[in-house]
């Protein structure tokens, strides 16, 4: 065995107890002292159970069925519980993926980040909060003292993905396990974060073990990588090797999963657009309790956008720059205070009906948009049922044509919603929105919660169907790198303001706004070989 | 990085805002549940002042009754007396003795009071930790058999429990009184023999109760990112357990003994008609049989509004377990 | 997840004794339940009677079969009062929103403010001691919750994007309301009033115990149980049977419940 490696993991197999399936199926890595170590996969890939048995903290249904784990030379599987406790938190920290719930809500920041030091130095109280409050500066918490008596509830996602941070890094462990530790984050936050990880692990001569389904951004930061599938490793090598000359098909299908420009096309932006928001103003009330007249928060300040005949027009922004609402406005989920929105010409409150036949939507969380107790069929019709000139039998036969189409045959049209796939529940979503062949959609991230694969194949389907019908399309989303695939024009919005707008290629290429650089900074532009390898290319902030 | 921390840095006034919330809040509830005592006893068929001076009433009488009552008067008006009565403490007079029901109600109440407040505080102690233990071990046989057990007991009726516990330790084996009462306030030590059956009857019952919901509630906790984290940490289970996976899930059981509490000071009737106990619930039940109208009201009106104050304190103890109630 | 099954079978099999001796008790008994027998006065359970005779020497086990269908038959009428009432009330608050909501609420927590078996209580006293008068007591005192029950269910389905999916269809709320929220609020209200009419069982049992239930001579649990509660010296039968047709009722009903819970609690279907 090499003496310069810190972590040996060697046919280690999961399977679940009492069924005997396999999970992890005899993977093998090293880690060296030091370095920063990915692994990719998707959902279902085993990467995180992998990552669990290292500090044996597996889930009580889950057993090690062979293989060995050996840290700095020790064979951690068969250590004792008290000797497994010395090395969690000393020696290998872990950050999760949820800021929101790895943090004890009923204990103070300061007696959390306590804990793990009173358990493992020998350091007095006075030298603790020393440490602490140096920590927690480094991690960029502005008022470390205050903080020291804060709940977790008083802090925003990214900062409490700080603090978790500080109260890992506080013990200077040898080993860092981040399971997606920015997935619950905004791409600008997410960013900013990662480098906070890096800067902090590199200091301390700390070695990383990144987990995550995101293939761009654990390349950024990774030497090594080994693709998971299935409970496998299908592909192990240097990162740049990896990505450039892909050997195995799966590594190759999720790097061509990756969203890449499209062609730009050609939109007649001489016509009167389709639909026209018109500075509008969407006021949410705050909440009114008896002590406190809750000030209302204004989220859209006067946004106007058109979208025109054929056109896709993609919103970004991070999460609270009044994106989803102004799509929902336009919607007629969400009453504006202020401003008009005219569709075909004329307002949309002269003719209500025609705007319901002719704007649809698909929405974000594919578990949460379709009714379940409704077969995918009855979903589908549903949608038809205030179609004007279509009797039964014509409706079920479009139903069945429309599912048909987004790639669902027969045989599911009697399932549940629950009986199918996040990306099958998505097609179905899809499917009820153009069912009526509307004029307009709107698609509130409609690809967010998908795996990277799946992601890739509704993209195709979207591009397919808006090519065929030529319906206008706003396209929320928060992730650039599928509005670069999609998108004609992008609209960039920042706290209830469009900050920037122009043609996708202009906003890629050029970008005027520091925010806008900022998004863009977040993802990588992607050259593509001709043997089904990439190379990432990082956008400068400045 | 503009708002750093989401709520201002003085965390007394959102404390005291808290209070004051909930204190304010409990207003309405509190006019609510008199109007409902007082509009139920006006549901009652038939005339009240007939029916408070009883069978053998003449005219005249039920007619000086009804001056004396403000029955002359309008509704509203009618409530808003009553209510001016209640507030000074006047609960009115039995129909029965005559005797003034506030006092009666109160000194009743005590009787109850004790029982229930021991019994509960019993069965939180022996029922809590069962229900962490068995949540903290799920799916093993210590789970299984505790949660069998603890759905056996809360199956088994009160009434009938006391009945054969009763049979068991008074009759058979003789160790118990089995009629009458001595107050522990005349005699400690001979009192508290009377005390012990309905509070064990009351204990078994409540802690298979109490079992199932601080297993249910640890079991939410448990799944959470942070005891994993915390195990991560290094910390011990006994560390896991108390420190992380507790306080965070004792909020729903601490609320569901408070309302426990209030349950059983509504629902004791049964227990003191077994153990022959003069407590609220044997009052209410007799004024019922005996139409005492005041005395009913009085009792229902009594019991309910302590309801309301016992789930008022658990709800300003809560941030205890759960701070971040107060901000919200 | 094989233990719940279990436990779910075993309270479905407690049920269907109870539903089955309840309907048995309709055309038949082994002897007629009001029949008075002073030579048989408190007879011991034995070849002739299975369950013995109580103080009036009339069959204890026809008596419980008897008392078996006051219980299913009050239990039952309650939870479908309280049901339908609750339910009504929890969709139009969770569907009007607004200052109707708002009244509707308050009354509702003010109903709520009245500990477990009080306000029945407090209702019996209008309504009469008798078994259509425990029916509505108890029928009044459960609509609260299940209102409460429906109104949450409501409001967080309203929440739920298919609900904003039917309305950008251009559905009707009224439509909306039968269509999606309706059928969705299903679980929750079969759960509740499972337990509900475990309640029921219990509260009749509780009430005519005390005195306050189904008058004598017609045989309930819990009349039988205070009508014996002053022979059980001699003749324990009379404490032990009903007692435990009551006990074995409400394990029933819990385990069923616990099962039903799982099965319909959405975590544990599909989703994540």
């Amino acid at each position: 065995m090499k003496t310069d490696t810190l972590l040996t993991v060697r046919d280690l197999s999961l399977q679940v107890a009492g069924t005997g399936r396999e999970v992890v199926q005899s993977i093998a890595f090293d880690i060296a002292p030091g370095e920063i170590f990915g692994i990719v996969g998707e959902s279902g890939s085993g990467k995180t159970l992998a990552t669990r048995a290292l500090i044996a903290l597996l889930p009580p249904a889950i057993r090690v069925k062979g293989g060995s784990v050996r840290y700095k030379g020790r064979d951690v599987l068969a250590m004792k519980d008290r000797e497994l406790r010395d090395l969690r938190g000393a020696e290998i920290g872990v950050v999760f993926q949820e800021p929101m719930t790895s943090l004890n809500p009923s204990m103070t920041i300061g007696r959390q980040l306590e804990e793990g030091l009173i358990l493992h130095t020998k350091a007095s109280p006075e030298e603790r909060r020393a440490r602490i409050l140096d920590m927690l500066k480094r991690v960029g918490i502005r008022d470390p003292e205050g903080a020291l008596t804060a709940y977790p509830h008083e802090f925003s996602g990214g900062m409490r993905q700080r603090i978790m941070l500080a109260s890992v890094m506080l013990l200077k462990p040898a080993l860092l396990i981040a399971d997606e530790p920015t997935t619950a984050l905004d791409a600008v936050i997410q960013r900013d974060v990662m480098e906070l990880m890096v800067e902090l692990t590199r200091a301390e001569g700390t070695a990383v073990l990144l987990i995550s389904h995101d293939l761009p951004m654990v390349a950024r930061y990774t030497s090594r990588i080994v693709v998971m599938e299935k409970g496998a490793i299908v592909e192990a090598g240097r990162t740049e090797n990896l990505l450039e000359a892909p050997q195995h098909p799966y590594t190759k299908k999720l790097l061509s999963s990756l969203p890449f420009r499209g062609e730009a096309r050609a939109i007649d932006m001489s016509k009167a657009p389709m639909v026209s928001a018109r500075n509008v103003v969407v006021d949410y009330a705050g909440r009114r309790s008896l002590f406190r007249r809750g000030k209302a928060k204004r989220a859209l300040q006067g946004v106007s956008v058109d979208i025109h005949e054929g056109e896709v027009v993609a919103l970004v922004g991070g999460s609270g720059s009044g994106k989803t609402t102004l799509g929902r406005t336009i919607a007629g989920l969400v009453k504006q205070s202020g401003g008009e929105i005219r569709f075909q010409g004329r307002s949309r409150e002269a003719d209500w009906t025609d705007y319901r036949l002719n704007c649809q939507m698909v929405f974000q969380d594919p578990y949460s948009s379709l009714d379940p107790r409704m077969t995918i069929l009855a979903l589908v019709e549903e949608a038809l049922r205030l179609v004007p000139g279509l009797d039964v039998s014509a409706k079920r036969k479009r139903a069945l044509e429309t599912l048909e189409e987004v790639g669902l045959g027969a045989d599911y049209a009697e399932r549940y919603p629950h009986e199918l796939s996040g990306g099958q529940r998505q097609r179905v979503a899809i499917a009820r929105a153009i069912a009526r062949r509307p004029r307009f959609l709107i698609a509130d991230e409609p690809v967010s919660a998908l795996d990277v694969t799946v992601r890739a194949q509704v993209l195709d389907l979207f591009s397919d169907l808006q090519k065929r019908y030529g319906f206008s399309c706003l396209f929320i989303s928060h992730d650039l790198g599928v509005v670069e695939q999609v998108a004609d024009r992008v609209v960039v919005m920042q706290d209830g303001r469009i900050i920037e707008e122009g043609d996708r290629d202009t906003i890629f290429d050029s970008p005027k706004e520091a925010y806008t650089r900022r998004l863009l900074s977040a993802i990588p532009a992607l050259d593509q070989n001709e043997k089904g390898g990439v190379t990432l290319k990082w956008r400068l902030e400045n | 990085m503009a708002a750093e921390r989401k709520v201002g840095p003085n965390r007394g006034e959102t404390m005291l805002r808290f209070i004051l919330s909930r204190l304010v809040m409990a207003l309405p509830t509190i006019a609510l549940v008199s109007v409902t005592v007082f509009a139920l006893i006006r549901f009652i068929p038939g005339d009240p002042a007939a029916l408070m001076l009883g069978d053998m009433a003449q005219p005249e009488q039920i007619a000086e009754m009804r001056t004396e009552l403000g029955l002359d008067k309008s509704m509203p008006q009618q409530f808003l007396i009553w209510a001016g009565n209640v507030l000074q403490g006047d609960f009115g007079r039995s129909i029965v003795n005559d005797e003034a029901v506030l006092p009666l109600v109160v000194s009743r109440f005590l009787v109850s009071a004790e029982i229930v407040v021991v019994a509960v505080l019993l069965a939180s102690l022996v029922a809590v930790p069962a229900g962490v233990i068995a949540a903290w071990r799920q799916n093993s046989l210590t789970d299984l058999a505790l949660v069998g057990t603890a759905t056996v007991l809360l199956s088994i009726p009160t009434f009938w429990l006391g009945l054969l516990l009763l049979l068991f330790f008074g009759l058979k084996l003789g160790w118990l009184p089995v009629l009458g009462y001595v107050s522990i306030r005349d005699d400690l030590a001979g009192g508290m023999l009377y005390l012990v059956l309905p509070i064990m009857t009351l204990v078994i019952h409540e802690a298979g109760v109490l079992i199932r919901m601080a297993r249910a509630s640890t079991l939410e906790v448990l799944r959470l990112d942070y005891i994993t984290h915390a195990r991560a940490k290094g910390l011990s289970e006994g560390a896991v357990l108390w420190r992380h996976a507790f306080k965070n899930a004792f909020g729903p059981t601490w609320t569901m003994i408070g309302l426990i509490l209030g349950n059983l000071l509504g629902g004791i009737a049964v227990i003191e008609t077994v153990f022959t106990i003069p407590g609220l619930g044997r009052l209410m039940v007799d004024s019922i049989f005996a139409r005492d109208y005041p005395v009913i009201q009085g009792c229902l009106l009594f019991v309910s509004l302590s309801y309301v104050l016992v789930n008022l304190v658990v709800d300003l103890l809560y941030p205890l377990f759960d701070p971040r109630v107060v901000a919200e | 997840m094989k233990k719940f099954t279990f436990n779910g079978l075993i309270g479905g099999i407690l049920i269907a004794i109870l539903l089955l001796s309840a309907a048995l008790g309709l055309v038949w008994t082994p002897f007629d339940p009001m029949k008075l027998s002073f030579t048989a006065r408190l007879a011991a359970p034995g070849a002739d009677h299975l369950l013995g005779t109580d103080e009036f020497g009339r069959d204890v086990l026809s008596r419980l079969m008897v008392g078996a269908r006051a219980s299913v038959w009050i239990g039952a009428l309650t939870v479908g009062f309280a049901t339908i009432c609750g339910t009504l009330i929890g969709l139009v608050s969770g569907y009007a929103r607004g200052w109707v909501d708002g009244v509707i609420m308050a009354v509702n927590n003010a109903l709520l403010a009245f500990p477990g078996i009080l306000l029945a209580l407090g209702l019996l006293a209008v309504f009469g001691a008798n078994q259509y008068g425990i029916i509505f007591a108890l029928g009044i005192a459960y609509t609260p919750s299940m209102a409460r029950v429906v109104r949450g269910a409501v409001l967080s389905l309203r929440e739920r994007e298919f609900i904003e999916a039917s309305r950008v269809m251009g559905n009707g709320e009224l439509y909306t309301m039968v269509r999606h929220i309706l059928p969705n609020c299903l679980a929750p209200i079969t759960v509740l009033a499972t337990s509900m009419f475990g309640w029921a069982i219990l509260s009749e049992s509780a009430l005519s115990f005390l005195g306050l239930g189904v008058p004598p001579p017609a045989p309930t649990w819990g009349n039988m149980l205070a009508a014996g509660r002053p022979f059980v010296e001699q003749a324990v039968w009379l404490g032990l049977f009903p007692g435990l047709c009551i006990a074995l009722t409400l394990l029933g009903i819990n385990l069923l419940g616990d099962a039903l819970r799982d099965k319909l609690d959405p975590r544990m279907r599909g989703l994540k």
